[in-house]
């Protein structure tokens, strides 16, 4: 007899839901195991965390974790979330979307509830294009990098993630790549044991769509590009972290306090009812 | 800091304009949370929430845009209080996509528009009926809704509490159709005993979570509703999905069976829902077909009709999605004339136009003025009669 062995972290997976939808190289897999494994070292009660997602190749990360989730329409988690997190502070929110999803359509929602300071948790996959759709041209791009929709080179300027999440009111900002596993689940322990509205970009592989038009055609090469690049300044001026061919600056941007929103508007509510 | 009244059901007898009663009546239904932004002739439903919502343990929040009212809307929902917001037709516009999403996840939740004049940013203060057909159709997909049309400040008060009751009993997002007449007239509302107030809630799973399956309906072709937080630890999507609530995208049987059963939960339900009022219908040879405040002045003039002899009788829909076929298509078959007249170039009258078989029906439109005056509609009678 043989004892059937299963994964330590299986039960955080839903498995009926796999084989998953992504492509032999990505990064989405490295994002959603480092924040299972984070849940798990932090103990975390999965009947109070719900998981929300916009649309996009990471979006289906939602539907495989073994907690309440919810995969919402294009661009709109983030508002979802805020109505979760208002009906019941006592839940733990966490959004993993990508960067379309939160910050081309969903731009909106980010700034705002990072203005709020309401207490959801943003992970952000940013693997620089729609891959989902077929490798278009999206907010993080870097210039003059090729997708099916920039043939002849981008020239839209990207977002810088972190500068913008840092000025619109994040008490927690931080940027890793999926090279770097043991900060990143690091940092999401951290931003899921801080109040408020808290968000940590990963930078992501997408060989398979965005690579191979950009001359790295596998996962690892992608990889290489991480490590190569990658510079870890903690605390630096997210203003200058722009990212760039010859440049990532990863680390934590932000780790400040202030009262959170759900905080303020239950505590103005207990003030109006006594 | 003390407020004036911390009760949820303000019962009594109030002078109060329609915007403020829709407002109680969503309190008074047991809503708990209001997203919205401002826009006129809504803005007064979310400024009286702001301040009354604290008062009874509620909450209220301005989001960014209507698509994030929407949104957050369902997510209160799902994490288990009904749920609300309220605007006109350019926000109407704006949710119409995550209306959809509502409809695909069976998220109860009720959705006000102050109709103004249309289209774009038309008339904001000005009324309109123009939105009629953009409740029904605006989302993309085969789907149905429920929509309501209040025609005084009193309805405004109690079809919002029905509008909660039938989206708690289907799942389904329900619509309070108000003009702007409507939500700015200030009337008598009189408001009953919380105990005299008929309540609906979602039916709650009785299995244990690792035998619930979201999205697997009773009977009645709707599912029992389990919420975030509640320990059953399940999937929703807008994608189609299987009873688990897991994606099958790729799935014909799926998708027949998921959404054609999101129709005909409302569709074979239609005779519970659908709500009319008739005036003298019994023996009219012209019968008028109006709704919101319309139908108060075709009140008078089908009054009027009557008094110089003319057989003329009054069909209200309350109910306008689902349209009440059967009732229109049984007044047709004794009618000589049916006369609709509607604030816009001709919506409604489409769907009264399809449910009569050879009475002629006569359009009677109004635009970017007032309403129809009972004078206007008396004539519309007399040439038809």
């Amino acid at each position: 007899m043989v004892a059937e062995i299963s994964h330590p972290l299986s039960k955080y997976l839903r498995e009926a839901m796999m084989p998953h939808i992504w492509c032999s190289g990505c990064g989405n897999g490295i994002i959603l195991n480092c924040f299972v494994q984070a849940v798990d070292e932090l103990q975390i009660d999965l009947k109070k965390l719900v998981v929300v997602s916009g649309i996009g190749c990471i979006g289906r990360a939602a539907g495989y974790i073994n907690t309440d989730s919810f995969h919402t329409t294009h661009g709109r988690p983030i508002a979802f979330a805020t109505g979760v997190k208002l009906a019941n502070p006592d839940l733990e929110v966490v959004v993993i979307s990508g960067d379309g999803d939160l910050f081309a359509i969903g731009g909106n929602h980010f700034i705002h509830a990072a203005r709020r300071n309401i207490g959801i948790k943003v992970i952000c996959a940013n693997n620089f294009n729609y891959g989902m759709t077929g490798g278009q041209q999206g907010p993080t791009t870097l210039l003059e990098a090729f997708t099916t929709t920039t043939p002849y080179g981008n020239i839209e300027h990207p977002f810088n993630l972190v500068h913008l999440a840092a000025a619109s009111g994040a008490t927690y900002v931080a940027r890793w790549t999926t090279l770097h596993v043991r900060r990143l689940t690091q940092s999401i322990k951290k931003m899921l044991q801080k109040e408020g509205f808290n968000f940590i970009e990963v930078v992501s592989p997408c060989p398979e769509i965005f690579g191979r038009r950009n001359r790295m055609r596998t996962g690892l090469q992608m990889m290489e590009w991480f490590k190569k690049a990658s510079i870890i300044e903690h605390f630096s001026d997210p203003a200058k972290a722009d990212i760039t061919p010859e440049r990532i600056v990863v680390g934590e941007f932000v780790d400040i306090e202030k009262p959170c929103y759900e905080k303020l508007l239950y505590d103005k509510m207990a003030q109006i009812l006594t | 800091m003390k407020t004036e009244n911390n009760r949820t059901v303000l019962t009594g007898t109030h002078f109060m304009n329609g915007d403020i009663a829709c407002a109680e009546g969503a309190l008074a239904a047991g809503c708990k949370f209001f997203a919205g932004y401002p826009i006129t002739p809504a803005t007064e439903i979310a400024e009286h929430l702001s301040k009354r919502m604290p008062e009874v343990g509620g909450i209220y929040i301005q989001m960014e845009d209507e698509i994030g009212s929407i949104a957050a809307v369902i997510g209160a929902s799902y994490t288990g209080l009904k749920a609300m917001t309220a605007t006109s037709g350019p926000g109407f516009s704006l949710m119409q996509e995550n209306i959809g999403l509502a409809v695909m996840t069976e998220a109860p939740c009720v959705i006000v528009d102050i109709m103004r004049g249309g289209p774009s940013t038309g008339q904001p203060t000005l009324p309109g009926q123009q939105d009629i057909m953009q409740a029904k159709w605006g989302s993309h997909g085969d789907y149905e809704i429920i929509a309501l049309a209040p025609s005084s400040v009193q309805e405004m008060f109690d079809l919002t509490i029905e509008a909660f009751n039938l989206s708690e009993t289907y799942r389904v997002p329900t619509m309070v159709l108000a003009d702007e007449v409507v939500g700015h007239m200030w009337e008598k509302v009189v408001i009953p005993p919380a105990e005299k107030i008929r309540i609906v809630n979602r039916k709650k799973p009785n299995t244990s979570p690792e035998k619930y399956l979201p999205y697997m309906p009773d009977d009645d072709l709707v599912p029992p509703m389990a919420c975030f937080g509640e320990g059953f630890s399940f999937h929703a999507t807008g994608l189609t999905h299987d009873e688990h609530g897991y994606p099958k995208t790729s799935s014909s049987g799926v998708q027949q069976k998921l959404v054609k059963r999101l129709c005909e939960k409302i569709r074979k339900n239609a005779d519970k829902i659908v709500k009319v009022r008739e005036f003298m219908v019994d023996d009219a040879e012209v019968i008028v077909v109006a709704y919101g405040i319309v139908a108060r002045a075709a009140l008078s003039a089908v009054k009027e009709a009557r008094k110089t002899g003319i057989k003329a009788g009054l069909l209200r829909p309350i109910t306008i999605w689902p349209f009440p076929e059967k009732l229109i298509a049984k007044i047709a078959e004794q009618a000589k004339k049916i006369v609709v007249p509607e604030m816009n170039c001709g919506q409604l009258v489409r769907e009264v136009e399809r449910n009569v078989q050879g009475t002629s029906v006569v359009f009677l439109s109004k635009l970017g003025e007032d309403p129809h005056t009972p004078m206007e509609i008396l004539e519309a009678i007399r040439r038809n009669c």
